[in-house]
């Protein structure tokens, strides 16, 4: 299938999608409206929503500060899983130590963590930036704790044979074995920090998207609602475009056939 | 039963045993007093069935591993730790991934302490030396096998090690190129003739290249049960060293005794 057929068949998709929701909430079929404006909205509703955020400036103070949650909590997130992922994977007692408290914080719903966030830290950007950094740590963490002790034995013995001491070990061997299995996982790490953000927002704040998407609905304004929706996927879409670009940087070493992405 | 004294040897292992505990408190003896003395300058080759501990061998002489009794002697002095005058050429790939063919071979350099420009200057030399000055800046996966293994040795002899060990390098490459390889490395070793211990499987390929032929026994427990001396002139070509009477009389000569220990080892693979 050529670019542009693809292109156009991906466009007529959503044109059909848009033009189904906009006539079912709009004609009566028999007399009655299938999808009723009050819970479905429509999609000239929606989009004049979007419109009307964008002209005057409002979404975008939201947008800054889902955006700076999402990436305090990404590094904030990822400093960190990288940091006790290190230590655990070089210090297997500590590791066996703290592994069955690392599974149980791993397997508690971190949704439940917001309202403790919120009481703690306030309803500011902080308590946001928690939520997603208990989501990002585990990604992180687990992944680099695996890099690190997956580096075959083979590479390790030959950095030893090369004359390599302990800490050009780390730097040479383990560390970029870490690293590339922690930017293998950095679509779900940025992914898991603007949800953090998100539903942080959603669950008590004074600005963001999650917040734009939970007073819409506080009013049964369900344009809003959907307006917020789809800013938000756009939003995720344009930083997950931003991350691969980082991702073909860093990751030139690795085979082509590790990335399922075009 | 070879000629050299204790004080040219650059390897000498007397009654080294190599034990691995295995679950359930068994004890593996994969090496069973090994006696094998390595002079300065010479190529050794070691011959052995499939998982015959001849790897084993290797990691004893550099350092890998220590032997269970018996001691390991580098340039006569007893080996404690890594071997620091040794280079070891992997079975495997070993290469670094995330650096490129330029920054493989230049790392020994640099770990050293040699300044990152002239490490750079020093590695391109070795990449022309191997035959892949072209491909400075590839990644490991971009390359081939064999140019894999050109990097590989590049990044090894780069540090200019008194000793070389060589585990089944060429192992996984095909015939073709597997000869070539050996011709590089024959080329390469007698301009300094290092001491070489080559491990393989491939009794031709160890004819070919060395000045002595090991003979390890089928494991549990393998001993080196044999040490030949190749009359082959040097230098010597790989393609055509094979056309020689001496060598075709040396490698039946070999075989009567491999033989045997190849089916055992085969057979008790084959148990599992």
């Amino acid at each position: 299938m050529s670019r542009l057929t693809l292109l156009s068949l991906q466009v007529l998709v959503a044109v059909v999608c848009i033009a189904l929701w906009q006539g079912l909430a709009t004609v009566s079929i028999f007399g009655r409206i299938l999808l009723p404006p009050f819970f479905f909205s429509n999609p000239v509703d929606v989009g004049g929503q979007i419109v009307n955020w964008f002209s005057t400036g409002i979404i975008w103070k939201h947008l800054l500060i889902t955006l700076w949650e999402s990436i305090l909590a990404f590094v904030i997130g990822s400093l960190g899983g990288v940091a006790i992922g290190f230590w655990f994977a070089r210090q297997p007692r500590v590791a066996a130590v703290f592994d069955p408290y690392v599974k149980m914080a791993n397997a508690l719903p971190r949704v439940v963590l917001a309202p403790i966030f919120t009481l703690w830290l306030g309803l500011g950007i902080w308590s946001k930036v928690a939520l997603g950094v208990t989501l990002v740590f585990f990604i992180v963490f687990f992944n680099v704790y695996q890099g690190v002790r997956e580096v075959s034995a083979t590479l390790r013995d030959n950095g030893r044979m090369l004359g390599m001491n302990e800490r050009q070990l780390m730097r040479h061997v383990y560390w970029p074995s870490a690293l590339s299995w922690m930017f293998s996982s950095l679509h779900t790490s940025v992914g898991f920090a603007v949800v953090g953000a998100v539903v942080g927002e959603y669950l008590g704040s004074a600005a963001g998207l999650g917040y734009l998407i939970q007073q819409a609905e506080g009013v049964f304004d369900v344009a809003g609602v959907f307006a917020g929706m789809f800013v938000l996927s756009a939003f995720v879409i344009l930083i997950d475009i931003g991350v691969t670009l980082v991702e073909r940087r860093l990751l030139v070493w690795r085979p082509a056939a590790a990335d399922g992405r075009g | 039963m070879q000629a050299g004294d204790a004080a040219e040897a650059a390897v000498v292992l007397e009654d080294a045993t190599v034990a691995f505990r295995l679950a359930g408190a068994r004890v593996y003896t994969a090496v069973e007093k090994a006696r094998l003395k390595v002079a300065q300058g010479e190529f050794v080759a070691i011959v052995g069935p499939t998982g015959c501990g001849k790897s084993t061998l290797l990691n004893l002489a550099a350092g890998l591993l220590r032997p269970a009794s018996g001691t390991v002697r580098i340039f006569d002095a007893p080996l404690t730790g890594l071997n620091r005058q040794a280079g070891y050429l992997f079975q495997a790939d070993a290469l670094f991934p995330w650096k490129t063919a330029i920054d493989n071979v230049a790392i020994g350099l640099e770990v050293a302490g040699v300044g990152r420009g002239e490490a750079l200057v020093r590695a391109r030399k070795w990449l022309d030396t191997v035959g892949l000055g072209a491909f400075a800046g590839r990644y490991p996966h971009m390359l081939s096998g064999g140019q894999r293994k050109r990097i590989g040795l590049a990044q090894v002899l780069i540090r200019d090690p008194k000793i070389l060990l060589m585990d089944e390098p060429f192992g996984p490459l095909d015939a073709q190129t597997r000869q070539i390889m050996g011709n590089l490395l024959l080329e390469l070793w007698t301009a300094d003739r290092k001491a070489v211990l080559f491990v393989t499987h491939d009794l031709e390929e160890a004819i070919a290249l060395a000045d002595r032929v090991v003979i390890m026994s089928a494991g549990p427990g393998a001993r080196i049960i044999g040490d030949w001396r190749v009359p082959l002139p040097r230098p010597r070509d790989i393609f055509e060293v094979r056309l020689d009477q001496k060598f075709h009389s040396l490698h039946r000569e070999i075989w009567g005794v491999l033989k045997e220990q190849v089916l055992k080892g085969y057979a008790q693979s084959a148990d599992g």
